[in-house]
Parts: C-alpha cells; sequence; structure tokens
C-alpha cells in the first residue's frame, strides 16, 4: 500500500472520514457551507478516475478524497471554476457544496499521456 | 514570374473556402486616422496537427495522410514564403526514444517540402511529457519571433507546461517584446492551443491564456493562428482574431457539440474528410489576411 493510500485510510478509519465539517469553495453554483461532508474517495490513475461519475445532492457538503497514482494528475470542473493538482503520494482534498442541480463534467487537464483526452468525468447533481 | 497576387485574380481559388481576417483592424486604424503601411505580398501556408505515430480507427491511412499533403503543399503554383507547423508534430508516447524517432521520420517527410523556411511550434503530444526537451532537441527553441515584409511574428509555447500555461517567464519575454512594437503594428502569433476558454471541459483552452490576451490587446491588427482542436474556426477576442487550423490525422467534432471530443470516424467513401491545410495571403494595400482552406489532395 503506497503512503497515499494509507494517509487516506487512516483518515477514513479514524473517523474523520465520517463526517465533516469545513468552510465549501465558494464559486459559481457552489454554496459556502458550514455543515457536515461526505467524503469521497476517488483514485486517478491513467487515464481514468474511479469513480468518474459522482452523484451528489443539492446543497450536500462533499469532500472528495483524490489519490493519484502515476502522475500529477489535474482536476478541473470548469463549471464550477473548481481545480486542483492531484500530486502522487499524497491525498488532495476537494471540497464543494453544489448549489444547483446538474450535470458538471470534470476532467485531467494536466495533460497525461495518450489517452488524456478520455480521462473525464462527471459530477451529477440531484435536487 | 507570376506573383501571388497575379496568380490568385487568374484562379478560382481552388483550394475551398475563403475567410477575410483582419477587418475590425482595418476599421480601428482607419477610425484613429492612422494610414498603415502597407504589407509586402506574400503568403504562408499553416499545416497543424500531424500526430505523426498515431495508429488507429480514426485515420486508416495515417501513414500516407502527411505524405500526400507535402505533394499537395508542392504543387501549388505559387509557392508560399514560409510553412509554419502549429504543434502535435506528433502523437504522444510515454517513451522518450520512440518519441524521438518519431520527430526523426517527422522531420525526414517535411523535408520533403519544396520551401525550405518551415517554422515550428510544438503540441501538447510532442512536449508535455518532457516539458518540451525533445521538441527542442529536434527544432529549436519553441518560442521565438521573426519579422517577414512588415510583419512582426510571435511563436508563443503555451504547451511544454502540461498543465496548458505560457507561465510567468514566457509571458514576461512576450511583454519585453510586445513593448518594442508600435500599436498598430502587424503581429501575428503562432501558438498550439486556443488562448482563449473556446471549450474548458476539452481542454480547448490555456490557463493562462487571458494574461497573454490581455497583453496584445493594445495593439490594433493581431492576428492568432493556432491549432489543436482539429478544424477550421474563427473568433474574436475583442479586436484581435483567432483561427483555429484542420488537423492532418484526424477531426474533432464541433466546439461543445457533444460530451466527449472523440475524433469523427473515418469515412471510407469520402477518405481525409476534414483534414487539410491553410493559405494565409497578405495582399499589399490592405490590412486584412485571406486564408484560403485546402484540402489534403487535390483534383
Amino acid at each position: 500500500m503506497d503512503r497515499a493510500r494509507r494517509q487516506l485510510c487512516a483518515r477514513l478509519a479514524c473517523g474523520f472520514g465520517a463526517l465533516l465539517t469545513g468552510a465549501a469553495i465558494d464559486a459559481q453554483g457552489v454554496k459556502e457551507v458550514a455543515t457536515k461532508e461526505r467524503i469521497i474517495a476517488i483514485e486517478a490513475r491513467k487515464f481514468v478516475y474511479t469513480p468518474n461519475e459522482i452523484i451528489l445532492k443539492k446543497d450536500e457538503p462533499v469532500l472528495l478524497a483524490f489519490t493519484a497514482v502515476d502522475f500529477i494528475h489535474g482536476f478541473f470542473i470548469p463549471d464550477m471554476k473548481i481545480r486542483a493538482d492531484l500530486k502522487p503520494g499524497q491525498v488532495t482534498e476537494v471540497r464543494l457544496t453544489p448549489g444547483k442541480a446538474g450535470e458538471y463534467a470534470f476532467l485531467c487537464d494536466n495533460f497525461c499521456g495518450s489517452g488524456h483526452e478520455e480521462m473525464n468525468g462527471k459530477i451529477i447533481v440531484t435536487e | 514570374m507570376m506573383d501571388r497576387r497575379s496568380f490568385m485574380k487568374l484562379t478560382a481559388l481552388g483550394g475551398g473556402a475563403v475567410f477575410i481576417s483582419g477587418l475590425y483592424g482595418h476599421a480601428q486604424a482607419a477610425a484613429a486616422g492612422k494610414a498603415a503601411a502597407p504589407y509586402e505580398d506574400f503568403y504562408f501556408v499553416q499545416l497543424s496537427d500531424v500526430h505523426w505515430g498515431f495508429s488507429g480507427a480514426a485515420n486508416p491511412d495515417a501513414l500516407n495522410t502527411f505524405r500526400k499533403t507535402v505533394a499537395t503543399v508542392n504543387a501549388l503554383e505559387v509557392q508560399p514564403d514560409f510553412i509554419i507547423f502549429t504543434g502535435d508534430l506528433t502523437h504522444t508516447t510515454d517513451d522518450p526514444k520512440e518519441r524521438r524517432q518519431r520527430m526523426a521520420e517527422f522531420k525526414d517527410i517535411a523535408a520533403g517540402l519544396q520551401v525550405k523556411t518551415v517554422r515550428f511550434i510544438p503540441g501538447e503530444h510532442d512536449a508535455s511529457l518532457d516539458n518540451g526537451a525533445a521538441f527542442k532537441e529536434n527544432f529549436g527553441p519553441s518560442n521565438y519571433t521573426f519579422e517577414h515584409k512588415g510583419v512582426h511574428f510571435i511563436a508563443l509555447d503555451n504547451v511544454s507546461d502540461p498543465g496548458a500555461r505560457i507561465g510567468d517567464s514566457q509571458l514576461e519575454w512576450l511583454k519585453n517584446d510586445l513593448d518594442k512594437q508600435a500599436k498598430d503594428a502587424r503581429i501575428v502569433v503562432f501558438t498550439h492551443r486556443p488562448l482563449f476558454d473556446l471549450v474548458p471541459k476539452w481542454d480547448w483552452a490555456t490557463r493562462d491564456g487571458d494574461k497573454a490576451i490581455a497583453l496584445l490587446m493594445p495593439y490594433s491588427n493581431v492576428n492568432v493562428f493556432y491549432g489543436h482542436i482539429h478544424q477550421e474556426h474563427h473568433h474574436m477576442t475583442g479586436q484581435i482574431s483567432h483561427h483555429a487550423a484542420k488537423s492532418l490525422i484526424f477531426p474533432l467534432p464541433a466546439p461543445g457539440s457533444q460530451e466527449k471530443r472523440t475524433p469523427l470516424p473515418w469515412d471510407p467513401a469520402t477518405p481525409n474528410k476534414g483534414l487539410g491545410f491553410r493559405e494565409v495571403e497578405a495582399e499589399s494595400g490592405n490590412q486584412e489576411y485571406k486564408l484560403t482552406e485546402f484540402p489534403v489532395t487535390r483534383t
């Protein structure tokens, strides 16, 4: 098990993963809310996010906990103006609280190789 | 010898669609009461997105498309002053040795062009996995300027950073170069990715492209020619025009027209459909550029 994976598992095991309180990213379509948040672990690997379809509820605060295994992948949600670099060897946390129902495409925006163009996914926000 | 303009008058622009660029800049200069010096008559050819080394159903003829294009360019009745390749000369590979092999093969084929003034800029497939190292070994600097018959050309690198940034250092270099130019100077920018946010969800953008556009905005006559999106496309940011070129490997869907930017399927009934190259003609006596699109092969 690599370091990043151990970090993530340790957090989940000690209860940090169950519920969190924090400030959400203030961005378009995203409300700033201080409340409990759900953690969703996402692996970024050439050339796929697992999972690559994430279903959230409107106004639901979530923490996306990324583990990149083979490259400094990017994570970019253009319609929410949220992005992060996902460095291998650590867990990268992205907090958000979607304020509007709909589908939001995300993608790797750090060119990572021959399948880079297919490394994407979507967040589905339900009412 | 027949010059370019005389030739154009005698033919029916055998390539295809013609697009006039620079109208806005011309109008603005006229409104300001400035009479900019005329161009010397010349034209150049833009080739883009060859993706040498690609193999797949999107182009079963991938080994021949570039060679056919070289033959078509060589058959132009009047040869261009120079040729610019706007990136993705090769298709990406994780293997540095294979990357260099593809670049060597690309250079061998490009050496068949009759025109010997050939310039190159990288695409992300050439440069993003090694920060442009192999590209620079084979083609020289990834950003540079040159003058040609009254036009100031600027080649920008927005791909050697895998995060699609021009970067502060290159932006400073751009600022210093622009500071030396008159506000009505004829400026042409070559780059691979669009400098504006065309379709960010398809990675059709430059992360700090807005900073380059801000630096260019005070200049009244700026035209940007780029690649990356594998199709002809025209866009204005203020008075700055941006023109994307077709690719020489496979076409991509219209910007934002579908969920994913998957290549358009190869049609054996119409091979090379959606592929081609472009002539850009600067005529003396006005500030407009005439863009003419050509297919891979002409009948």
